[in-house]
């Protein structure tokens, strides 16, 4: 064990940090979160940015135009870019986390010289349609038919938490092309373009007030079938592998960002006043802040332990899951901790008598997905309980 | 950048395990009650292994790191090896006889109160540490009393009044260090007895069945297990960052890092204790079965180089 970066890892870092330098400048101003074709270009102009100086795609196989770097590269990657508070991979995150590595891991040919190009260099978007109204902690059993007719799939069926689906070109799409198999037997893996006749979008308003993501309706939406990524049925395998994409690399920004929260936090409480003294005198808040650093450490910690793991094996055992768990539920911690702070100012999603408190309330309530996007905190457990220590499945 | 076990460092622990499991039955442990929580033959074979000697330079020892020894005493702690673990470690190449085993020392802290020595009637000197550094006394001239009934049976102690002078064996640098590496070997210990409740739980888990299938089917045991997984995984992570930067101070700093792993582990201990005990129900409060065991180890390590308030201090002084 050691922590010590190596010399061609120490050149990277400093070689990604003068280039953010020189670049970041001339990054232009966030665009509205509620301007999905600004907020579109200003993500893919940032990804053309990163492809040009050869960035994009950085776990990507080289084979595939990615630069192939290692697990730790990656961790130190998205160190550097969150330090230097670079954009964020924003509208790319389906293209280049999911629907890419399942192409590279699944894909034909002919799908990975169409599809991956345009990912690295921010020409194309997709976007991810698996969870469905009747399907979300069990995803199997989603309904969306796709119902061969020549060389088509015609999908129907209704698609739910679509992220930036309005700006989207293609969408991953998971449909269940045998309904009388067992329901992980009878999936497919489609690419939807986002164009084709019968799709109609209707965004949802999350608890912040933003269309931060879409329902999809579609109505015999015609699929070509040359679409098909993987065998057909063998839709829950294919999207299953790309998990095998997932080095934990990127679980280092959270770390960052809330570790600089917890920071600004305790920032305002020694400004606060509280009962004639500075909130920060009151040593029951100074021991949850202490809780939370220690918290922040051991992710910190877990978080390098798994990047370490998948040097070594190319995966993520349990420590993925763990880190999940615990860091989302730090995050809330963080949230109910900014409320004792900062008290009443916590009534205001803005900054309030001149302390920068409205991104702590914003993130309080943003904090509530956390714990239930992407697997539920109760469905890690399950998963942790049955896969790594062992236990009986129960009757899902 | 490296946090997983090296091949050598998987044996040692590998190692360091087979004879915790060999020597250290329940039932041998048990059995250790009767003698201060200390045998002496044990103790020889622990030494034996290298355990004590481990980070003296070659040839008396290994040339090792607290890391290794964090590997080693975590299996220990796993193991549920009662006695002066930790005061040893520190304490070889200081005092004659204690690398070999001949010798066993204890330590307490003199700022504590009230002063409990821990296995007092085992130890042949004991080592008492506070901010000026470290002085060894002779158990004997203690004005001690012996306390009944102790919390953790194979922890006993006695009540010092009065602790005479003795030979000192290091100022303030030696008290801060150990202070440092006393915490962390510690937590190693902690997330070792972590670990012990969370197999126990699980074993139990599977083989007991209620309403007709094994409990641990049933999510409200899974989840309690999966959340003891959790707390020690995080702990663990934790507590080897720690120690690798206690062996290379060059890449952190090495009092959050310390902090850090002594509070989650002394949680993780403590907690997955509480889960041992209350997923074999009824039978987790009585006597025979193990469960009660280490979460009473832990509570005793928790008040060892500073408790889990303490160190929330610290780290938020940091801030």
């Amino acid at each position: 064990m050691d922590l010590r970066w190596s010399a061609e890892e120490q050149a990277f870092r400093a070689e990604l940090r003068a280039w953010l330098a020189d670049q970041l400048p001339s990054v232009g101003p966030k665009p509205d979160p509620q301007d999905w074709p600004a907020r579109r270009a200003f993500d893919t102009a940032w990804q053309r940015t990163l492809f040009d100086a050869g960035y994009a795609g950085i776990h990507w196989p080289k084979e595939f135009g990615g630069r192939g770097a290692s697990a730790t590269e990656h961790l130190i990657y998205v160190e550097e870019t969150e330090r230097a508070k670079a954009p964020y991979v924003g509208t790319n995150f389906v293209g280049l986390l999911h629907a890419g590595p399942t192409i590279i891991n699944e894909g034909t040919d002919a799908q990975r010289a169409r599809y991956l190009p345009p990912i690295l260099r921010g020409d194309e978007v997709w976007a991810q349609g698996f969870s469905e109204p009747d399907a979300g902690s069990d995803l199997a059993s989603l309904r969306t038919r796709a119902v061969r007719d020549g060389d088509h799939y015609v999908v129907t069926g209704r698609k739910i938490w679509t992220s930036h689906a309005t700006v989207a070109d293609h969408a991953e799409l998971l449909v269940r092309t045998d309904p009388d198999a067992p329901k992980h037997k009878g999936i497919s893996w489609l690419i939807l373009p986002m164009d084709a006749a019968g799709i109609e979008i209707r965004p949802l308003r999350s608890v912040m007030d933003t269309d931060e993501f879409s329902e999809l309706y579609l109505d015999e939406v015609r699929v070509p079938v040359e679409n098909l990524v993987g065998a057909e049925n063998d839709g829950w395998r294919v999207t299953m592998t790309t998990l095998s994409f997932e080095r934990g690399s990127a679980f280092i920004a959270d770390v960052i960002t809330t570790g600089v929260l917890v920071d600004q936090l305790a920032e305002i409480a020694r400004k606060v006043t509280r009962r004639g003294a500075s909130a920060w005198d009151d040593r029951g808040l100074r021991a949850e802040i202490g809780h939370l650093k220690a918290e922040l450490e051991g992710l910190w910690a877990m978080c390098l332990r798994n990047v370490s793991e998948a040097n070594r094996t190319g995966l993520v055992g349990v420590g993925g899951s763990v880190f999940k768990l615990r860091y989302t539920e730090a995050r809330q911690k963080l949230g109910e901790l900014t409320a004792r702070v900062i008290d009443r100012a916590a009534l205001s999603m803005h900054d309030v008598a001149g302390r920068p408190t409205g991104f702590l309330v914003e993130d309080r309530l943003h904090s509530l997905s956390m714990t239930i996007a992407a697997g539920t905190s109760q469905i890690q457990r399950t998963i942790l309980a049955e896969r790594a220590l062992g236990l009986p499945k129960d009757k899902r | 950048m490296d946090l997983w076990l090296s091949d050598e460092q998987v044996a040692l622990q590998d190692a360091v395990a087979t004879v915790g499991k060999q020597l250290f039955s329940s039932e041998q442990v048990r059995a250790l009650a009767a003698t201060a929580g200390v045998d002496r033959a044990s103790w020889s074979a622990l030494a034996e292994i290298g355990l004590f000697s481990l980070r003296l330079p070659e040839p008396d020892g290994a040339g090792l790191g607290i890391a290794e020894a964090v590997l080693a005493l975590e299996q220990l702690g796993r193991a549920f090896v009662p006695g002066p673990l930790v005061a040893n470690v520190l304490a070889a190449g200081l005092v004659d006889g204690v690398a070999d085993g001949s010798v066993i020392v204890g330590l307490l802290d003199r700022d504590e109160d009230p002063l409990l020595a821990e296995n007092l009637d085992a130890v042949d000197v004991l080592l008492v540490l506070d901010d000026a550094g470290v002085i060894a006394v002779e158990p004997s001239a203690l004005t001690a009393t012996a306390l009944p009934d102790p919390a953790d049976p194979l922890t006993p102690v006695h009540h010092v009044t009065a602790i005479p002078g003795g030979r000192p064996l290091g100022g303030p640098e030696l008290a801060a260090r150990w202070r440092a590496e006393g915490a962390v070997l510690t937590a190693a210990l902690q997330v070792g007895l972590a670990q012990r409740s969370l197999d126990g739980a699980v074993t139990y888990a599977r083989q007991r069945e209620q309403f007709g299938q094994p409990i641990g089917q049933f999510q409200a045991i899974k989840h309690l297990l999966a959340d003891a997984l959790a707390r020690v995984e995080i702990a663990r992570s934790a507590v080897y960052a720690a120690a690798v930067t206690i062996d290379d101070p060059d890449v952190g700093d090495v009092a959050r890092r310390v902090s850090a792993a002594k509070l989650l582990a002394d949680e993780a201990a403590v907690g997955n204790g509480r889960t041992g005990v209350q997923v074999h129900g009824g039978m987790g409060f009585t006597w025979e079965v193990d469960a009660h065991l280490p979460l009473r180890r832990a509570w005793v390590y928790a008040t060892h180089f500073g408790s889990i308030d303490d160190h929330a201090e610290l780290l938020a002084e940091m801030v």
